[in-house]
């Protein structure tokens, strides 16, 4: 039994709230750490691009806005997933916290994407099958959004919404597939490989540290999100007026 | 007591089919605007009959896919508003038979119709008359596809408050491959090619919408429900 006494605490507003506060400063902390030694090995440490010159370097913000926008996004699935079947209002609120962090990480891949696209293929936006599926990731992320924002019963908002976000990861891979094998057909018109597809250990450490960075962040920010979001559905309950006051 | 479950969907899909025949003029509407925006093209883009055959699977699907949409909008909301939907909830009845019937008619009401009166817009898009046969099973399986993914989001938003807009942008990235394999046994049908390939991935995503969606559609109407 005493295995499962987190997860049921999981489930307490209180005990997340309270636990989310002590835990923002340190990951925020951690991720600081990380972004900073990241830009710095990423802006100064490595060598130039023999092709790309320094234009490669946005790789360094675009490549993990472009993991994350995915990883939030099972996420807020998981999450959604967890709220329906342990009918957990935590959980909720979590999977309720992530979707606009997540919005913003996909466009954020996307519009470091474009502006690496002009110099590199000479155009802001080709229809290339990564670029295409994240475009229609970000469509989901709106969906989802627009559905809670457009239910006023919140309890109805939750479930309806966190049906939604199963039925998107079910349909994710099928949308990453289709739009890869679209791409096929219809000849693409620049060469798009990202540089060789081995990278130097001077360029690849940065990056990997970046990724550790921006997951970080996202969870410091997730954690923020989600006491302002325990807050104001709570806001009735004792606990809160305690932890207010 | 609990009644087979294709006896239900047989007595709902009848239901529905009575209903519907008795307001003829709603089942016309979505194939009128499916012709229309067909006729909206040759206007906007071009008269020459050899660039219309190169957008005719676009514009072909894309009609097809707003067309849905709009359907998509009756396809639960009168049942929701005059009670209908929390009494099949309520009987103790497979709901998910009953809304795969639902569905069902939804599509030999909206989608079939579409698919067989496609050849007629499709002729004005320069589609040669040999194609026409592999145009009109394309969109009849897509459609089906399309019907079946769009009940999971009609279900979502009936506790919404404007559902019109939002049944659209929760189901457009739904549809994304649908449209993409639709439209390319389309074009493959236009310049004479095999249509096999995308017609069977076309026919997987169906598939996998008869066994999910309708589940996944009784859940999200359950909620909305509650």
């Amino acid at each position: 039994m005493a295995t499962w006494t987190w997860f049921h605490r999981l489930a307490s507003p209180p005990h997340v709230y309270g636990f989310a506060r002590r835990w923002t400063p340190w990951i925020g902390g951690a991720a600081a750490v990380c972004m900073v030694v990241a830009l710095y090995g990423g802006l100064v440490l490595a060598p130039e691009d023999y092709q790309q010159k320094d234009a490669f370097r946005m790789v360094y913000v675009h490549a993990p806005a472009a993991w994350l926008s995915l990883m939030i996004y099972t996420t807020m699935a998981v999450a959604a997933a967890v709220g329906l079947i342990w009918r957990m209002k935590v959980a909720h609120a979590a999977a309720a916290a992530c979707a606009p962090v997540g919005a913003w990480f996909t466009v954020a891949a996307l519009g470091t994407g474009m502006l690496w696209g002009k110099p590199m293929w000479g155009a802001y936006w080709v229809w290339d099958p990564r670029l295409t599926a994240e475009l229609v990731l970000l469509f989901l992320y709106l969906g989802y959004m627009g559905l809670r924002a457009g239910i006023e019963d919140p309890n109805k908002a939750d479930k309806a919404s966190a049906m939604l976000a199963v039925v998107g990861v079910i349909n994710v891979p099928i949308i990453k597939y289709s739009v890869e094998w679209w791409n096929s057909l219809h000849q693409t018109p620049t060469v798009m490989k990202m540089g060789k597809p081995s990278m130097d250990t001077a360029m690849l450490w940065p990056l990997l540290l970046m990724f550790v960075a921006f997951a970080l962040y996202f969870a410091a920010v997730l954690l923020i999100r989600l006491r302002a979001e325990l807050l104001r559905r709570e806001r009735n309950a004792s606990w809160v007026r305690e932890v207010v006051t | 007591m609990k009644a087979p479950a294709l006896e239900v969907a047989r007595l709902v899909a009848a239901r529905d089919l009575r209903l519907a025949f008795r307001k003829p003029s709603q089942l016309l509407q979505p194939l009128m605007f499916f012709m229309i925006v067909a006729t909206l093209f040759p206007l906007t883009l071009t008269p020459e009959m050899s660039r219309l055959r190169d957008a005719a699977p676009g514009v072909l699907w894309v009609g097809a896919l707003l067309s849905s949409l709009l359907a998509l909008e009756f396809l639960f909301r009168d049942d929701a508003q005059d009670g209908t939907l929390e009494q099949f909830a309520l009987s103790g009845q497979s709901l998910t038979w009953m809304l795969f019937a639902k569905t069902c008619v939804h599509w030999l009401l909206t989608g079939l119709p579409l698919a067989l009166s496609a050849p007629i817009a499709a002729v004005g898009l320069g589609v040669p008359a040999g194609a026409m046969w592999s145009v009109v099973a394309s969109l009849a399986l897509g459609g089906f596809a399309l019907s079946l993914i769009g009940a999971i989001s009609a279900g979502l938003t009936l506790g919404a408050r404007r559902g019109g807009v939002l049944l659209s942008l929760l189901t457009l990235p739904l549809a994304v491959p649908i449209l993409i394999y639709g439209a390319d046994a389309t074009h493959r049908a236009i310049v004479g090619m095999e249509i096999a390939p995308p017609m069977y991935l076309l026919g997987a995503i169906t598939v996998l919408g008869v066994t999910l969606a309708p589940l996944a559609a009784a859940a999200a109407v359950r909620i909305g429900l509650e």
